[in-house]
């Protein structure tokens, strides 16, 4: 119960920041709320199955490329598009899971890094079709929602901050429940020794591949909605940089805590804001930055916050 | 089942075979294990006993030969489907969740045989669960102590979790390797009496090096050398048996 209300009171108090926060940085929070969500979606693979991936930008841009084509050349609504996003990303991890899952550890990842690296030159060769590097703009294509009766033009700070904000919500609700779940509960044995969970009478290739493809389509769900917010998909959205992204997000916050993806996402993003606007050589900073903090807490912010006094929190 | 599995061993290895390379680690064992006995499997270190029962439960496959357990072929089953008929083991080193708390470690392994159905997975219902791991915390003597971490226990308790883990899916045979290992004399006290309470509800068998512990407990030995049976017997034929005493005993 705790628990809940603690993750509620996190959500509440991000809706509340929309109304005291400076219009001029609500576009910050919305950046930061869907990569949060990805990073999120990262943490269900890394923080409960214990496998690490550096290819998650395949599933994080299949949701966006889904939605963001279906609405350049077919013209469909925001919702519709969403719901495609998260469908193609759903099936492309389940798929991808079933040829990658043979491999654990080191090999997994690389593994993953290639597919990544398939997706990103798809999306640079078909570029008649994508846009390639340049990408498509969706600024003007994107219909409102009418949401019993009311009008949300995707355009309209307010409605971005909320969706952003709806995304999020429901991938930390996600990882949550997940946790409270039997299977939640293999999972993260599955994090400790597989070997030991395989002996305990569990096959663990379904449990891995359960997670994949949570993680795949809470990712691919991210990516679907910033296209529909920033109303852009393009091929830097594949490239390994944001692949680490979430990882580096995730191990910053906490891997396997529900709030350390959030936590991590937002010092990621503040760390560059600020950086950038004091030196251009803010990814230096942020490079010093994440190592004095991994330093001091290996297990990550909120991993080493619960280590020391808050052994409760999930 | 029933009648027919009631009647022949519950355990059953013919002609089991496993090579390393050149090494034979186990040589066309054939090896039967009855219904609610202790069985103590012993023999000198590379004899093939950790080989033995790691064919057993599916940790790795043979190079011929078979297994039966309850009459059925299992040899080519992967180990959690074995696990799932009832075969636990426990390792030689601990191997539990240290990152986990008893509670999740113990009830990881009680939930299992409630996951019938695909919505189980989702939710179960939390009371009967509990009283599976409290149950099997309560068995090795750890009630109580559901929320500790497990990794910051001392090095017997962990001990303990994982034979608490093992027991907490209502195992029929329970393979034990080396319990005694590392173990405080009066914990090993305490194992031995919590084997003897368990030996009424499932079959064990017990890979020591402890010979008070397995002269203590078990009612037939197999001693093992150089990957084949040695000898087997009561305590007392095992240690009146010369070759015993000149390849184990070392007299």
């Amino acid at each position: 119960m705790t628990v809940l209300l603690l993750h509620l009171a996190v959500l509440a108090l991000l809706a509340g920041l929309q109304f005291v926060v400076p219009p001029f940085q609500h576009s910050l929070l919305v950046r930061l709320m869907i990569l949060a969500a990805y990073a999120a979606g990262y943490n269900v693979l890394l923080g409960y199955a214990g496998l690490m991936s550096l290819g998650h930008a395949l599933f994080f841009a299949t949701g966006m490329y889904a939605t963001g084509l279906t609405i350049f050349y077919l013209h469909a609504g925001a919702p519709l598009a969403f719901v495609i996003g998260v469908a193609a990303s759903l099936s492309l991890t389940a798929v991808f899971g079933v040829l990658a899952l043979r491999a654990t550890g080191v090999a997994f990842l690389i593994v993953t890094m290639m597919f990544a690296q398939v997706g990103y030159l798809v999306a640079i060769y078909f570029n008649q079709i994508t846009g390639g590097d340049q990408g498509l703009v969706l600024a003007g294509r994107v219909p409102p929602i009418h949401l019993s009766g009311l009008l949300l033009p995707l355009d309209d700070p307010a409605v971005r901050y909320n969706a952003a904000l709806a995304v999020l919500a429901v991938a930390l609700l996600l990882n949550l429940w997940l946790t409270r779940t039997p299977a939640g509960r293999v999972l993260r044995a599955l994090r400790g020794d597989e070997e030991r969970v395989k002996l305990l009478g569990y096959n663990t290739f379904h449990y891995r591949l359960l997670a994949l493809v949570l993680s795949g389509g809470i990712s691919g769900m991210a990516g679907s909605a910033y296209a529909l917010l920033f109303s852009y998909v393009g091929a830097s959205f594949v490239s390994t940089l944001y692949s680490i992204y979430p990882l580096v997000s995730t191990l910053l916050g906490g891997v396997g805590t529900t709030l350390g993806p959030l936590v991590g996402a937002s010092f990621m993003t503040y760390v560059v804001d600020i950086a950038s606007s004091v030196t251009p050589g803010y990814l230096i900073v942020l490079g010093v930055t994440l190592v004095t903090v991994i330093r001091w807490a290996p297990d990550g912010i909120l991993g080493r916050v619960r280590a020391r006094w808050v052994r409760w929190l999930p | 089942m029933g009648a027919m599995a009631a009647v022949g061993p519950l355990l059953r290895t013919m002609a089991l075979s496993r090579t390393f390379g050149g090494l034979e680690a186990v040589h066309a064992v054939d090896f039967r294990l009855d219904h609610g006995e202790i069985r103590g499997l012993i023999g000198p270190n590379g004899a093939g006993k950790t080989t033995l029962v790691s064919l057993i439960c599916g940790r790795i496959s043979p190079t011929s030969g078979s297994v039966l357990f309850r009459g059925r072929n299992i040899t080519h089953l992967p180990s959690y489907e074995r696990a799932g008929l009832g075969i636990a083991y426990t390792f030689q080193s601990v191997r539990i969740f240290k990152s986990l708390t008893l509670f999740e470690n113990v009830a990881v392994s009680a939930q299992r045989p409630l996951l019938a159905r695909m919505r189980d997975h989702v939710r179960l219902d939390g009371r009967v669960l509990a009283q599976g791991v409290d149950a099997a915390l309560a068995a090795v003597g750890l009630e109580g102590r559901g929320s500790d971490l497990a990794g910051t226990l001392p090095y017997g308790h962990q001990r303990l979790v994982e034979i608490a883990m093992a027991i907490a899916s209502g195992p029929e045979l329970l393979i034990l390797d080396e319990p005694t290992q590392g173990l405080a004399p009066d914990e090993v006290d305490g194992l031995s009496a919590l084997l003897r309470r368990l030996a009424g509800t499932l079959t064990i068998l017990l890979i020591e090096h402890n010979m008070p512990v397995v002269l203590d407990l078990a009612r037939r030995i197999t001693v093992m050398d150089r990957g084949r049976i040695l000898a087997e017997g009561s305590p007392r034929e095992i240690e009146a048996n010369p070759d015993v005493r000149r390849v184990y005993l070392g007299v």
